[in-house]
């Protein structure tokens, strides 16, 4: 019996429904379809009446959901793609980021972006925006790289009393499989060591998580001993484990999917070298998608992102730095 | 159908009772002297950024606070300071909230208009004209979550916001979950300097009503007894279940945009036409008219007016300002997350 990244969610949001009467699902496909992806299949027929399909319309979906939290509810969006959660941005970074600083009123709603690429998906598919939303005072942002982090975050997010934007990785989605769900995990403020190592820390999140670690294995047979740490959530973000990390490697390499104009791997790098600039023995080192849309084909596409051949590759310069 | 509505409209009890008038009027003129002593404190340097006025709005604002039920949800805008003294804002947070009191309901962190109590079912509106629509909506949908059908909604908007992307995406979604919302736009001609015949091209705004499936509703927003008939006969329809109301209410921006815009290139004419009709001279005639108050009652009535305000002014002014030595600068509800910024 395994569970993959996509039933993991599904699953949460089961137990969120069953176990909160406050919790409703909005978004467009998402009840007797079952969502673009299939997150909420048959949710609608478990939980009649709590699980609604939106119209086209990405600023009132997140409106109304903040209007639901104002009155206790604990809304989840599902955005079909990340890609378009852009058309509410004004609602989440306007209305629900700033609600509690303005009112004392808290925004408990979880807003989940299917985010990244896969072959085919092109410009308008294939976004990861978790360097945008972090930018934002008042949200939380969760980027999980695991089965088991995927069902257990998800849950904290929706108990959680702000405005969380739960970043999924649809890479992710079926290729990740999990032999069961944890009761509990790290709390998601807390970045995870996904592998030791005693050469460099490599600083990824979510999908990249893997391609750091298929890069550490390989540069294993080489001699070189990679850490890899999986920070889970990215705002806030556990500088604290990163600099554990690096005062033991003394090199830093980050790695992301989104743009890198400054971005996470810009936020780490700029902690690491604010506070704890005497750990380096050499200049941190980041690794981005390329500064330009995401292409459509699978050879551009592949090419675009980071892999675990890039990542090994500046792990190498910088061990040698 | 149109002839059934006719119908059911007249036989409605009358919103516009003796009592219901004088106690929206009572509203409108408090909230025509608290924005009188505002721009006297601004001009005085007392309030910091812009001050906003309803001027000539009061009309429709209030008769919407009044008609507003205890329990209700209300998401009033810019020009609502009538409204919102009718929904229950207790006068001195105008004042504190304006001068950014610590005391205030933002601290001092928000200021002029953007205030309210969503505890209470008052929404704190944000700047970005469409996007309380769908604020509003959510709430309504809680409430039906929670088993509560008899409460209603009820927001504003400005002609130039019912261009927003918001204002459509909201509308069409609270017809489409048939919410009680009550979407009052009042058209008073210019969205800051923009004129109507550069924000819309359709010859009247309440035809847009018939697109969304929701019942459109015409009034005169410079007759108080009107804008009672009418927007107490939409948040009937909406009580009763019919869904989304809208009503488009007409009248002039007797003010600049905010106090420090003189509204030069407005269309003087206007003044001479209805629309530039004061809804306060208009309602106290109504009210001499009416024989329900007369010259000796309104002055007395102003006076009261005068004296409520310059209380609230003077108390609120008595009381500390925002201190950054004691603002926690934390954007955040959850607790873990706020006691880690605040060991950092």
């Amino acid at each position: 019996m395994t569970i993959t990244y996509l039933e993991a969610i599904r699953e949460a949001q089961e137990k969120a429904l069953r176990n909160d009467q406050r919790v409703y699902i909005y978004g467009q496909d998402v009840a007797a379809f079952g969502g673009a992806f299939k997150a909420t299949k048959n949710l609608a027929k478990e939980f009649p009446g709590r699980i609604l399909d939106a119209p086209i319309s990405e600023d009132a979906m997140v409106g109304s959901a903040i209007g639901a939290a104002i009155e206790g509810m604990r809304p989840i969006i599902e955005m079909q793609f990340a890609d378009f959660s852009v058309a509410g941005f004004n609602q989440i970074v306007n209305q629900a980021a700033t609600l509690f600083w303005r009112t004392q009123v808290a925004c408990p709603i979880t807003i989940r972006l299917p985010s990244g690429g896969n072959p085919g998906s092109g410009p308008f598919h294939s976004q990861c925006l978790e360097s945008i939303y972090s930018h934002f005072p008042g949200l939380v942002v969760m980027t999980p790289a695991t089965v088991e982090d995927a069902y257990t975050m998800l849950l904290e997010a929706v108990e959680i009393d702000d405005p969380v934007i739960f970043c999924e990785h649809k890479y992710l989605y079926n290729r990740l499989k999990a032999d069961s769900l944890p009761e509990t995990g790290l709390p998601y403020d807390t970045a995870r060591v996904a592998r030791f190592g005693r050469d460099l820390t490599i600083v990824t999140y979510s999908a990249m998580v893997h391609e750091a670690l298929a890069a550490a294995d390989q540069l294993r047979k080489e001699g070189i001993e990679a850490e890899v740490v999986d920070l889970r959530c990215v705002k806030p973000l556990d500088v604290k484990t990163i600099l554990a990390s690096v005062a033991r490697t003394a090199r830093l390499l980050c790695v992301g999917e989104s743009w890198p104009w400054g971005g996470v791997n810009a936020e780490v790098i700029a902690s690491v070298v604010t506070q704890g600039f005497h750990l380096l023995d050499a200049p941190p080192q980041r690794i981005n998608s390329k500064d330009t849309p995401v292409p459509f084909h699978p050879n551009l596409w592949g090419a675009h992102k980071p892999s675990s051949q890039v990542i090994a590759a500046a792990a190498r310069k910088l061990h040698d730095w | 159908m149109l002839e059934t509505l006719k119908g059911a409209r007249r036989n409605l009890v009358s919103s516009a009772s003796r009592e219901r008038y004088i106690d929206a009027f009572h509203w409108m003129l408090l909230g025509r002297t608290a924005e009188e002593k505002l721009v006297s404190l601004w001009r005085a340097g007392k309030i910091s950024g812009g001050v906003y006025l309803g001027k000539g709005q009061e009309a429709i604002s209030s008769a919407l606070g009044v008609l507003l039920k205890s329990g209700d949800i209300f998401g009033p805008l810019i020009r609502d300071q009538a409204g919102r003294l009718a929904f229950g804002e207790p006068l001195i947070d105008v004042f504190r909230h304006h001068f950014g009191s610590s005391t205030g309901l933002s601290r001092g962190r928000d200021g002029n208009v953007h205030r309210g109590n969503p505890r209470k079912g008052y929404q704190a509106m944000i700047s970005h004209l469409g996007s309380l629509i769908s604020v509003v909506a959510g709430a309504l949908l809680a409430r039906r979550f929670k088993g509560d059908t008899s409460a209603i909604g009820a927001t504003t908007i400005g002609d130039g916001g019912t261009s927003t992307g918001a204002f459509h995406e909201a509308i069409n979604m609270a017809a489409v979950e048939k919410l009680p919302l009550v979407v009052v736009v009042v058209n008073n001609q210019y969205a800051f300097s923009t004129p109507n015949s550069r924000q819309f091209a359709c010859s009247d705004l309440v035809d847009r009503a018939i697109g969304y499936g929701v019942e459109g509703h015409s009034v005169d927003a410079t007759s108080l007894r009107d804008c009672l008939e009418v927007v107490g006969y939409a948040t009937e329809r909406a009580r009763a279940g019919h869904g989304p109301q809208m009503v488009v209410g007409s009248c002039l921006r007797l003010t600049g945009h905010a106090e420090h815009d003189d509204a030069f290139y407005m269309d003087k004419s206007l003044y001479q036409t209805p629309l530039g009709h004061d809804c306060l001279r208009v309602a106290e005639n109504y009210l001499q008219e009416r024989e329900w108050a007369d010259q000796a009652l309104l002055e007395n009535w102003r006076k009261s007016a005068k004296e409520q305000v310059e209380e609230a002014a003077a108390d609120a002014q008595r009381e500390p300002l925002a201190d950054p030595s004691t603002e926690t600068w934390c954007p955040y509800a959850t607790q873990r997350i706020a006691d880690a910024l605040l060991v950092r």
